[in-house]
């Protein structure tokens, strides 16, 4: 009996001592930033302090990586907000503006991979929502075509969200004013998320975002719009780094035909709370019980 | 020191054998090479490297994964006649199948290891070190319990062979109770497996109740299937004593769960025709194809050729009790089931997709040489397994005072 | 409140008109030819349903009350009244900048809605998203 306690413990004890020995070599073989940014904190963890250096340290990367300087927010909800949207299908053609401004706005990548947060379906005319017959690669010289109307989906932020009840490791979540958020330092890219959202919300930088040097928005929040890397998801924020300065989301601002509305549904007096009285609005896939805060409509 | 003596003689074990021993653990290590190299061209310029696209996220890797846990639980099949109802032929037999247990596990754990796109960050996950989102994620959920099953699995079979080297009748107050719960263990790990899929709303394929039960039943079909032939292929290399009565006995035991498993298919194909909805689009672009896109198609019919072939074969007494018959029935069903539960389960969960778009995933070379050299660890770290474990057993590699060959073969029956 | 969309020049219209007598009837224009009236029905589609006769600086409501060319909303309002109180909400049309804190801005209607010829032309769309398998996407 002796024998064997003497055994196992001895095996224990090899175990560790080499795990830790290997840890604390590659640890110190690593420059300091590479070190600070494996052992970064969830950002929901941090003090003001931690997280104006955390600011800091990515401002300075990205200098070095893009050669642009950029503002990095981290801004939090303010209070007595909850953000709603309002899409107007009768007045939706198809013409993507709002995709590509979204691109533009939220530093996606343009190719290789291809990432638009917003996707707008065409839907024959007759039934409503029949996602099966949807068609998203439709290019027609001209839109609006006769027997088709047009619905944009985007990331509903959802009240009651699947994609952050399944997370495994809390690097999604809800913030106060309502806004779904991943942290990108946090994520370990097991994309669980995206076979859990309804609405196509998440997407997936499959490799390094490419982004030409002066098309770089640099007016970025942490939780929004800052440059990502590979292998992380990221999703629309509602142009988090925008609302909550009080100005509407890239895409509401680059709809030509006034589809798109904004607000604070906790305002009594705001364009949201106006539209939900008075016009008929619904939500996607609302059986699924996710309480989306994307409100599509019919003003005629 | 034994302990040293110990580890000195298990390596001089693992690293001397036949030339067949040699031959095949190069074949494996050449593999595993090969592989790495393609995982860290995967790791260095992203996922996009493999098929997956933001339409099919998820693609051979988890439909591997999701395989191998369910082989992994049918340990469970030779822990309940062994030590629940005492079959002597199975006992003798039961730490090699739940090493194999083990092995499986490892190359389960492997497969979302590689899965990750940030496995630098897999410290997140540790329970405190990092945040796990526990009990709300079932991803969660699942590296607990996929972990623990592991622990369990390598923990009841190191100690009992320890004993047998000490010819040292094992602590049965100590090791019963661990096996005994290993049992729902087993059912456990393949059951939070299932309710991984089975809680997306979002998928409709996936979010059926049908989904753990047929899980558990095609679990208990493949997972004997290939300790049946690995146990054969064990009998003709080594000395060690595999009576013929425990095979059947578990082709036996397989023979239900694969009739409750082309009962609940049957079940599953009945609601999704028959209602006939818009979520039935999912299975049939799995069994006919949906606008053209028919890329599974061939593949599952063949498993299902294959599933019902293997059936009867496990179904006949005389097919099942005839070694030649039996393997292919074995074979058949690991190949059937692999299909049905792999590609067959993940891919038509993503199509048609949550906007209703079509992509036809295939896996590339990446992915396929990736996922040949997890299979290829699993089985390595099995053969070094065995490679100590047997001697271990048939009583050749005992404690030094005992001497060379000293002493009866078995001590192991309680 | 955004600034009519007047074409340069064009503005003060008492300029030109100061002095010519206002005819009546319905013809075609020989000045602003490049103006193409495709609004409102036959029976009150003329120049004069909405410009002013006396004082082209200005336009006239249906009782007669004459509007600046800055306040034109109230115009199109008497018609288009549904549209116009959605406006006034702030749930039609194009919304920029801030939307609250008291600093909204409002487009008038003439800002998107060519008075003459109101309805949208069809627009070329951007391009569609890349399919998955397509070499630009991976």
């Amino acid at each position: 009996m002796a024998d064997n306690k003497l055994t196992r413990r001895e095996f224990l004890r090899t175990v560790i001592a080499a795990g830790v020995t290997a840890s604390a070599f590659s640890l110190a073989s690593c420059t300091k930033e590479e070190r600070e940014s494996f052992l970064q904190k969830h950002f929901l963890e941090m003090s003001e302090a931690e997280k104006k250096q955390l600011v800091a340290r990515l401002e300075e990367r990205y200098l070095k990586e893009y050669g642009r300087s950029f503002n990095v927010s981290v801004k939090e909800s303010v209070k007595g907000t909850l953000w709603g949207y309002g899409l107007d299908l009768s007045r939706c053609i198809g013409c993507r503006r709002c995709v590509y401004a979204c691109v533009r706005e939220n530093n996606l990548s343009r190719h290789n991979p291809q990432t638009q947060w917003i996707r707008v379906l065409r839907l024959k005319k007759g039934n409503l929502v029949n996602l099966e017959k949807a068609d998203q690669y439709y290019d027609p010289p001209e839109v609006p075509e006769p027997n088709y109307f047009y619905m944009p989906v985007q990331c509903q932020h959802c009240e009651n969200p699947p994609c952050v009840k399944v997370c495994p490791v809390h690097a999604t979540w809800k913030e106060p004013d309502g806004l779904v958020v991943v942290d990108y330092n946090w994520c370990i890219g097991c994309r669980y998320c995206m076979a859990a959202c309804p609405y196509r919300g998440r997407t997936f930088n499959w490799s390094e975002p490419k982004v030409e040097k002066e098309e770089w928005n640099t007016d970025v929040h942490y939780l929004g719009n800052r440059p990502r890397f590979k292998n992380v998801v990221d999703k629309c924020t509602f142009c988090v780094q925008r609302v909550r300065n009080g100005r509407y989301p890239a895409c509401v601002e680059a709809c030509p035909t006034g589809t798109r509305k904004f607000g604070n549904l906790l305002d009594p007096e705001s364009e949201m709370r106006y539209l939900i009285a008075h016009k008929r609005v619904f939500r996607l896939k609302e059986e699924l019980n996710t309480e989306p805060k994307f409100y599509y409509f019919f003003a005629e | 020191m034994e302990a040293w003596r110990f580890y000195k003689k298990t390596l001089k074990l693992v690293v001397t054998g036949g030339p067949a021993y040699y031959g095949w653990c190069l074949f494996l290590i050449c593999i595993i090479v090969v592989s790495f190299r393609y995982y860290l061209y995967q790791l260095d310029h992203g996922l996009i490297v493999t098929h997956m696209r933001n339409e099919v996220s998820w693609g051979m890797y988890i439909a591997n994964f999701t395989y191998l846990v369910g082989v992994a639980a049918a340990a469970v099949l030779l822990v309940i006649p062994a030590y629940v109802y005492h079959f002597g032929p199975i006992k003798e037999i039961v730490v090699l199948g739940e090493l194999w247990a083990a092995s499986s596990i490892v190359m389960a754990l492997l497969f979302v290891f590689i899965d990750l796109g940030r496995p630098d960050r897999f410290w997140h996950l540790i329970p405190y070190v990092g945040w796990l989102s526990f009990p709300r994620s079932l991803l969660a959920w699942d590296v607990l319990v996929l972990n623990g099953y592991l622990v369990l699995n390598t923990v009841i079979p190191v100690y009992m062979l320890v004993k047998l080297y000490y010819r040292k009748e094992p602590n049965w107050k100590l090791v019963i109770p661990l096996i005994l719960i290993s049992i729902p263990w087993a059912v456990g790990i393949h059951t939070v497996t299932a309710f991984l899929y089975n809680g997306l709303a979002a998928r409709p394929f996936w979010n059926a109740s049908i989904l753990a039960p047929r899980f558990l039943a095609s679990a208990f079909c493949s997972g004997p299937a290939m300790v049946i032939i690995i146990f054969q292929v064990i009998r003709r290399i080594s000395y060690i004593q595999i009576e013929d009565t425990a095979l059947f006995k578990i082709a036996e035991l397989m023979a239900y769960a694969m009739f409750l498993n082309l009962f609940l298919l049957g079940a599953e194909v009945f609601m999704e025709y028959y209602s006939d909805t818009l979520h039935l689009a999912s299975l049939r672009y799995l069994y006919q194809g949906l606008d053209g896109h028919r890329v599974l198609v061939p593949w599952i019919w063949t498993a299902f050729g294959f599933n019902v072939a293997a059936f009867f074969i496990f179904l006949l007494r005389w097919t099942r009790k005839w070694l030649p018959t039996l393997n292919l029935g074995c074979l058949l069903i690991i190949v059937g089931v692999w299909i049905e539960k792999g590609p067959g389960f993940i891919l038509p969960g993503f199509v048609p997709g949550s906007l209703g778009e079509i992509y036809d995933y295939i896996p590339n070379q990446v992915e396929l040489f990736v996922s040949f050299g997890v299979w290829a660890a699993g089985l390595l770290i099995f053969t070094l397994f065995m490679k100590v474990a047997i001697p271990i057993e048939r009583g050749d590699f005992v404690h030094t005072k005992y001497g060379k060959d000293g002493g009866p073969a078995r001590a192991m029956r309680p | 409140m955004a600034p009519p969309p007047f074409t340069p020049g064009i503005f003060p219209c008492s300029s030109c008109h100061a002095g010519m007598e206002p005819d009546m009837k319905k013809r075609e224009l020989s000045m602003h030819t490049e103006v193409k009236l495709r609004h409102a029905p036959e029976v009150i589609k003329w120049c004069f349903a909405c410009h002013d006769p006396t004082n082209r600086d200005k336009l006239h409501l249906i009782d007669g009350e004459l509007i600046d060319f800055t306040d034109s909303y109230r115009l199109c309002g008497q018609c288009h009244g549904t549209n116009f109180r959605d406006w006034k909400a702030g749930i039609h049309g194009k919304r920029v900048g801030y939307f609250s804190g008291g600093r909204r801005t409002y487009f008038l209607c003439v800002n998107c809605h060519n008075p003459h010829d109101p309805k949208f032309k069809p627009l070329k769309p951007e391009p569609p998203p890349f399919r998955p398998q397509d070499k630009r996407n991976g």
